[in-house]
């Protein structure tokens, strides 16, 4: 039975920069600089309240200090929320930290293997340590070495492993006990493009098993194809849900037109301006335009025919349909890579 | 509780173990071997030290070796667990209570200091050669003070590795363990610092002090030394402290 995810204004507060649970172990922290200095409370989490239902993929979007991670690490067991409640199933998890996670996989963001041991020992003791037993965690081990294509260095230490190597062995390792909830914390980051398919095609299969899986992203790309789902995170709130074509339905002008011409457009773009359907008009450099529209291809011709009143020859046309990028921009005001 | 995990993690901390046997035998007893070849043979041997030294250095080099085993044993892993790569993350994501799997730690660093301790002992007594006049008379206070020496060296890991970051390291080595060994009785019995009264009450605070002393209760009762009862109050005092202040520290580190 599938298992679903919610969680009711949690709210995080970090006494002490940076949050070492919560960003994987990417940031060392210095206690000594951080003695001398006044404390600095830094609200990771503003009341975030959320739901992920059963057998769903997923996405949290935003950018990079959004509060993802935190969101992840709170339902993971590994950060303690300030106030709020967060449920894995009918779990809460705080409270019933072993229950939880026995029910949950988690891929961190940075690979942190066990690096006493040979690839295939970490996925066998992750097993015994969920009570698996002998010959079925052996079979279970082989079957997702295979799978992950990591069968010719599985009696390695993973010491000498490159990063999308590891990124494979973390999230076979997170399948090991076959958690009903995967959680994937910016799951290609760092991954080739075919690691990256690779990486999908098995997401979506496992979702296919009804598992639920929550990932975090800051790829737009990922977020729009992988998910059913979506939440636009920003300084630790939700400032959006729904799934991806709803989201970028619910933004005026989405498209986004980039229009070359062969002469200098500065009278030209008076008259673009007085088009049906442009939002906006903004110069790029001397011959070209990006025009903000909530309709795209039909808008042509017109240009076409406004370019070739005012002298000037389109030269070429480059038109964007609505994305998450354009809807993260119109929600906060700011790019997703800001 | 979960005895399969918790079994599992110790069955994961042997298997490191015996991975780097040749390194832990190495360290675990090179230093102690030299210092009762030089100091228990050769300076008996040759006049310098009384006969007797070799009978009450052996208690405090079986200390020495089982309160180092024991604290390395747990705070080097933790220590390098914790710190950038995280390593410890796919225990604490184990279906058990964050605290078990400290006391897990604890448990592995115990054995290895108890094995330190019996291994040390035989071989010292035949580095030492003749005249070593040692016995278990009585096998209970044997025990019992091995597995308090044991069990303050692996809380003490637990304690030292969860406060300390890698650049300290060698800053622990220098200012905790150096000095404690060599203000702990190891090397001679409290009762020789008689002639030294504020540093023979100053000592006292020294844990170590109790672990070679038990130590010598047990195996060379002849030799005066504290009284077993103090020993054992003392001991269980400071591995109750020790291991409250462990886990706190552990948990502080575990969840952000």
């Amino acid at each position: 039975m599938a298992v679903g995810v919610r969680t009711e204004n949690l709210r995080k507060v970090y006494n002490s920069a940076p949050p070492m649970a919560a960003a994987g172990g990417f940031i060392a922290r210095s206690d000594a600089k951080d003695s001398k200095q006044p404390k600095q409370q830094i609200a990771a989490l503003d009341g975030l309240s959320l739901e992920v239902r059963p057998g769903e993929i997923f996405g949290l979007l935003g950018p990079n200090g959004a509060g993802k991670s935190t969101t992840v690490g709170v339902l993971t067991t590994r950060v303690r929320a300030t106030s709020g409640h967060a449920w894995v199933g009918d779990h809460e998890v705080w409270q019933e930290q072993a229950k939880v996670k026995r029910l949950i996989g988690v891929v961190p963001q940075r690979p942190n293997p066990d690096f006493s041991l040979t690839a295939r020992e970490i996925l066998i003791f992750h097993a015994a340590y969920f009570g698996i037993a002998s010959k079925a965690r052996n079979e279970r081990a082989d079957a997702l070495l295979e799978k992950f294509k990591l069968t010719d260095r599985a009696n390695q230490m993973v010491r000498g492993f490159s990063g999308g190597m590891m990124q494979r062995l973390s999230i076979a390792r997170a399948m090991m006990h076959d958690p009903q909830v995967l959680f994937l914390d910016e799951p290609s980051a760092g991954l080739d493009p075919q690691t990256r398919i690779l990486l999908w095609e098995i997401v979506r299969e496992y979702n296919q098993l009804g598992k639920t899986i929550l990932l975090t992203t800051h790829y737009m790309e990922e977020a729009d194809s992988l998910c059913h789902r979506l939440a636009i995170v920003d300084n630790g709130r939700i400032i959006a849900v729904g799934t991806p074509g709803e989201l970028k339905r619910s933004i005026p002008g989405g498209y986004l037109l980039r229009l070359q011409f062969g002469k200098p457009t500065a009278e030209l773009l008076q008259r673009l301006q007085s088009l049906a359907g442009v939002r906006e008009v903004r110069p790029l450099d001397t011959t070209g335009a990006d025009v903000y529209a909530d309709r795209g291809g039909s808008l042509i011709p017109e240009i076409a025919a406004v370019a070739v009143a005012a002298g000037a020859e389109l030269r070429d046309v480059h038109i964007s349909e609505p994305s998450l990028e354009n809807l993260f921009l119109h929600h906060t005001g700011r790019s997703l890579r800001d | 509780m979960n005895w399969k995990a918790f079994g599992a993690m110790l069955a994961r901390d042997a298997h490191v173990a015996r991975r780097n046997i040749i390194q832990i035998t190495f360290q675990t007893f090179l230093q102690p071997l030299l210092f009762v070849f030089i100091f228990g043979r050769v300076m008996v041997g040759s006049g310098y030290m009384p006969a007797v030294y070799k009978s009450i250095l052996l208690p405090g080099i079986i200390a020495i070796s089982m309160v180092f085993t024991g604290i390395w044993a747990v705070a080097m892993p933790l220590i390098a667990e914790f710190q950038w790569t995280r390593e410890i993350e796919d225990r604490l994501l184990a279906p058990i209570d964050i605290a078990w799997i400290a006391i897990e730690k604890v448990v592995a660093g115990m054995i290895q200091a108890i094995v330190a301790g019996l291994v040390v002992l035989p071989l010292a007594w035949l580095v030492l050669g003749h005249g070593v006049d040692i016995s278990i008379h009585a096998p209970m206070k044997f025990v019992a003070m091995i597995l308090l020496v044991a069990l303050f060296a692996a809380s003490g890991g637990l304690a030292l590795g969860c406060s300390m970051n890698q650049q300290h390291i060698g800053l622990m080595f220098s200012m905790v363990i150096t000095p404690m060994i060599f203000f702990g009785c190891t090397y001679f019995p409290w009762s020789a610092l008689q002639n030294f009264p504020i540093l023979q009450k100053a000592v006292l605070i020294n844990p170590l002090v109790y672990a070679s002393e038990g130590l010598r209760a047990a195996l060379v009762p002849q030799v005066p030394h504290l009284s077993t009862t103090a020993i054992l109050l003392v001991l269980c005092f400071f591995n109750i402290l020790l291991l409250v202040v462990g886990l706190r520290q552990f948990e502080k580190k575990a969840v952000s």
